[in-house]
Formats: structure tokens, C-alpha cells, sequence
């Protein structure tokens, strides 16, 4: 089966700043992989490379077998840490906005038959996150674990082929964080998605993901830090009943993050 | 003892302490008035409120036996009109270009330079250029309000627009927007409350423009007026148009900022992060 996001000997450089070297990996269908990495390794750089914001200097990124565009699109979803959604638009708004893109690219107006049915489609994801009760509020309005769950919502709204999550919780309460953990596990069974999420938080990585890859510089030179660039130095795919074991070495590279 | 920076008036206090200076900036008027008439009942300097009411009497309520027109009237309707055109082609020319410098790359190569040399020269230095170009008629004035302050519009608006959180205009495009729904529907729902502000800001230095150039050519307008009785130290008709003048500035302004806090009523909620 052709995996839905492959690396293939991605190198991302800049000038003689090295920051991935050699970076291959596959991300297969239905898979949650979560990458974590000590802070300035260069984990937000796959998301920017997979949402096409950078390009690689060398190698090649493909979604479903083909070359990835240079840009972003709706096959590919995204939820930020933060200013994800529309600050403008209604909640209800925020999600139907991608109903507006595909079916009206000119006007951005939805009229009748599609209008209801974009409605029922975004009150029905709402619905699904918990915030069936907040159509009409703004997102100023709405408390930070609200709002991601909103950004999720209008990510999920567009059937994306892979939803990249960069550090989604990252901004949120302890307590919060466990309900949005819960909330996403259960849209990943249910809607059967592909996710590929960066944190830096260990213990989300293991628990919520099927694979964690670690991502750090397999080599070091003292007198010229920035010669060398991170790879995927482990790659643990995890079952069940794995999950709650951290292994040492990854204990150790994060610990000091 | 509190400290003096601890200390807030509150309610009717705060009321009467914000016309406490208006009224004794009144009062001295008053009281400077009376003493210069009491010198010489002839002042035109100072005049009594009374001198003053007369002479509005005229100017508003009796037509102008050479025109037919009602001189306050007519001067008010010029004036706002130029005003008016001037102001509406601004706001239109800042949106267009602020949102295409502030969302295109391209654009903010191509003219951002440009639009940042115009706005460092002073405008009235080339009000002699535009009444050679357009002539002494409307258009020079209009002009002349539409470049002196169009460029910072432009630039605030530019710098408003690239500033929106690139994560916004990435997840756009992740949910299917081009180009042109990511300026239709993310931008400018989020440039117009502050075009609004820009347009607020701007209606102070678009008088000073309008003023000057119906001071210099022109045969009607507020400006012409108390230019025109100057002439005559008729300090009688220039203070109450001066008055009359602030209190259009004064309404303009607020229905401007009404007109922002009902159409975009999100961006007037305060509220902690978004």
C-alpha cells in the first residue's frame, strides 16, 4: 500500500545551516505518529515541510505516491498551537468556511441546497467536538481549549488525507489538555484519520500516538554546531499495550527540552 | 494616603471633571470679552456671545442677496462634499493597495517604495503643481486631500494586513481558499474595522488640507469663509465656524466609530486571547 506522506532523503538547509539531513520516512494510512525532538531540532520543520510552507533543498516529499505541492492545500489539514482559526467568524462560520472555498471559489457565498447541507455538515463536526452549543460565538469568546477544538473541527471539515498537528495542546491548562487528548483519540478512531503531530511533550507523544520518531543530530561538531542536521534517530512503533513504557534513551534526548 | 496614581474619579466626579477646564476656558473668554468691551464697546476682537448670534443669524438663516444661497449652507455642502469624495477615494485606494501590498509579496516589492516616497512629501508643497495640472477648480482640492493623506493610510493598512498570523492564511489555504478568498474572506473582514480607525485618524490632517486649499483658490466652502471675513477681523463669523467646523469633525467621527462597533462588532469585543 502506498504510504499517504513519504520523506525520501529530505535535506533542508540553509546556507551552511544544516537543519535536516537525510530524513527518510513513510507515514502510513490510518497511522498517528507523533515527533518529538529537544527544542530547536528542527520537529517544526517537518510540519512546514509537509504543509509545503518550505520546500526541501534536497530530496523529495510525496502525498499518496505523487510530489507534494509547494504550497498549502486542502489535502493536507492543519492545527496550530495558536491563531488558528478566524478571529471574524462565528464559530459556525470558522467551519463552513472550507465548504465556501471548494463550492464557491469566486464569491465565497453558499446559497440554498448547498448552504444547508455545508450548515448541517459543520454543526454536525461542532456537535462531535462539544461546542454544539457556541454556533454563534465568536472565537475571542471562547477559552483556549475551546478554540482548539474549534481549529480541529474546521481542519476535520475538509476530509484532509493527513491532519499535521504542531504542538495543538501546547498553550493549554493540565486538565484541559487530558480532555483534548480523550477528544482526539476518539476523532482519529472514529473518522479514521492519518495524523502526524510534533510536540515536546513526551508523554502525550507515547500515550496518543502508534509511532513515535525522535528527532535530534546523529552527529556533532563542536567547533561547528550547524555543519550537522537532525534525522530520525528512533522510530518505535507501538502497540496498546506498550504504550506506557518510555524508553530511556528518548527520556534522556527530551529532558533537558 | 494613597498614591496620586491609585486615585480614579469615578462616575459624575470624572463628568464634571472633564468640563471643569472647558468651563473655565469659557469663563475666561467671557470675562476677557466683557473687559475689552467695557474699553471699547466697538471690539471686534473678542466678541460677545451675543455679537456672535447676530452675525450666525446672518450667515445660516438669510440668503445671500448676490448668490441666493444661504452662505453657511452652501459652504458646509462644498466643503463636505469635497471632503467626502476626497475621503471615499482614499478608503477605496487603501484597500486595494494596502491589502495587495500587505498579502503579495509581489506587490510589496513592486510598490511598497513607492508608496513609501510619496508619503514623505509634504503635500501642500505640491498644491502649486496640482493647480497647474487640475486647475483652481474641485479637482485640485479634492487632490490635494486624496495625496496628502492616502500613503499612510495605505502603509497602516499594509502593515494591519502582514501582520495577520501567518497561521491564519496557512490554515485558509488548507481549507481550500486562493488567493482571492484569503483577501475576500480572511483579510478584509479583518483590514475594514481598522481602515474605519485609519479614515478617523485621517479626517484631522484631510481638513487641515481642505482649509488650506480653499483659503487659497476657492469661492465657496468653510475655509473660504473665514479666509474671506479675515479680511475684515469679522471674528464674530470665524469663531462660530470654527465651532461649527469641530462639531462636523466631532459627528463625522462618531459615526464613523458606530458604523465600525455595529458592522464588526467582533473586533470592538474586548476579551482575553484569541
Amino acid at each position: 500500500m502506498t504510504p499517504v506522506l513519504s520523506f525520501r532523503d529530505v535535506w533542508v538547509e540553509y546556507g551552511d545551516h544544516v537543519v535536516l539531513e537525510k530524513v527518510n520516512l513513510e507515514v502510513a494510512k490510518g497511522a498517528f505518529v507523533s515527533i518529538v525532538g529537544p527544542s530547536g531540532a528542527g520537529k517544526s520543520t517537518f510540519l512546514r515541510l509537509a504543509l509545503g510552507q518550505e520546500a526541501p533543498s534536497r530530496g523529495s516529499i510525496l502525498l499518496d505516491g505523487a510530489t507534494l505541492p509547494p504550497e498549502p492545500g486542502p489535502d493536507r489539514g492543519v492545527v496550530f498551537q495558536r491563531y488558528s482559526v478566524f478571529p471574524h467568524m462565528s464559530v459556525l462560520e470558522n467551519v463552513m468556511f472550507g465548504a465556501r472555498c471548494e463550492q464557491a471559489p469566486l464569491t465565497g457565498l453558499l446559497v440554498g441546497a448547498t448552504r444547508r447541507q455545508a450548515r448541517a455538515d459543520a454543526v454536525a463536526i461542532l456537535q462531535q467536538v462539544g461546542l454544539g452549543a457556541a454556533l454563534k460565538a465568536f472565537p475571542r469568546a471562547l477559552s483556549g481549549g475551546m478554540q482548539q477544538r474549534l481549529a480541529i473541527a474546521q481542519a476535520l471539515i475538509t476530509r484532509p488525507r493527513i491532519l499535521l498537528l504542531d504542538e495543538p495542546f501546547g498553550a493549554l491548562d493540565p486538565g484541559v489538555r487530558l480532555d483534548m487528548h480523550e477528544l482526539i483519540t476518539g476523532l482519529w478512531r472514529e473518522h479514521g484519520l492519518t495524523i502526524l503531530m510534533v510536540t515536546h511533550d513526551i508523554k502525550e507523544a507515547f500515550k496518543l500516538g502508534t509511532r513515535v520518531i525522535a528527532v535530534d543530530k546523529r552527529r556533532h561538531d563542536p567547533h561547528a554546531p550547524h555543519r550537522y542536521g537532525s534525522t530520525a534517530v528512533y522510530d518505535f512503533p507501538l502497540d496498546d499495550k506498550r504504550k506506557t513504557a518510555i524508553p530511556k534513551e528518548i527520556a534522556a534526548m527530551t529532558s533537558g527540552a | 494616603m494613597r498614591r496620586l496614581l491609585n486615585a480614579r474619579p469615578r462616575g459624575g466626579g470624572r463628568l464634571l471633571l472633564g468640563l471643569l477646564p472647558i468651563a473655565i476656558l469659557v469663563l475666561l473668554y467671557l470675562v476677557a470679552s466683557q473687559a475689552r468691551h467695557a474699553e471699547n464697546p466697538r471690539d471686534k476682537i473678542l466678541p460677545t456671545p451675543a455679537a456672535m448670534a447676530q452675525s450666525m443669524e446672518i450667515m445660516a438663516l438669510q440668503e445671500d442677496p448676490r448668490t441666493g444661497e444661504i452662505p453657511l449652507v452652501a459652504d458646509t455642502q462644498a466643503s463636505l462634499t469635497r471632503l467626502g469624495i476626497a475621503m471615499g477615494a482614499a478608503a477605496l485606494t487603501t484597500l486595494v493597495l494596502g491589502l495587495s501590498i500587505g498579502l503579495l509579496p509581489y506587490a510589496r516589492a513592486g510598490l511598497g517604495p513607492l508608496v513609501a516616497t510619496i508619503s514623505v512629501i509634504p503635500p501642500i508643497a505640491i498644491l502649486p503643481i496640482l493647480f497647474i495640472v487640475f486647475g483652481l477648480g474641485e479637482t485640485s482640492k479634492i487632490v490635494l486631500i486624496f495625496i496628502g493623506i492616502t500613503p499612510f493610510m495605505v502603509r497602516d493598512l499594509a502593515s494591519h494586513v502582514g501582520a495577520i498570523p501567518e497561521e491564519q492564511i496557512v490554515k485558509a489555504q488548507t481549507l481550500g481558499a486562493s488567493t482571492w478568498l484569503v483577501a475576500l474572506k480572511v483579510a478584509l473582514p479583518q483590514a475594514m474595522p481598522r481602515l474605519i480607525d485609519s479614515v478617523r485618524f485621517s479626517l484631522g490632517p484631510a481638513w487641515v488640507f481642505l482649509i488650506s486649499a480653499e483659503a487659497i483658490a476657492s469661492d465657496v466652502g468653510l475655509g473660504y469663509r473665514i479666509f474671506l471675513v479675515r479680511r475684515y477681523l469679522a471674528m464674530d463669523i470665524i469663531l462660530p465656524y470654527v465651532v461649527w467646523i469641530s462639531l462636523l469633525a466631532v459627528v463625522i467621527d462618531l459615526l464613523l466609530l458606530a458604523w465600525s462597533r455595529t458592522a464588526f462588532r467582533w473586533a470592538h469585543t474586548p476579551g482575553g486571547r484569541r
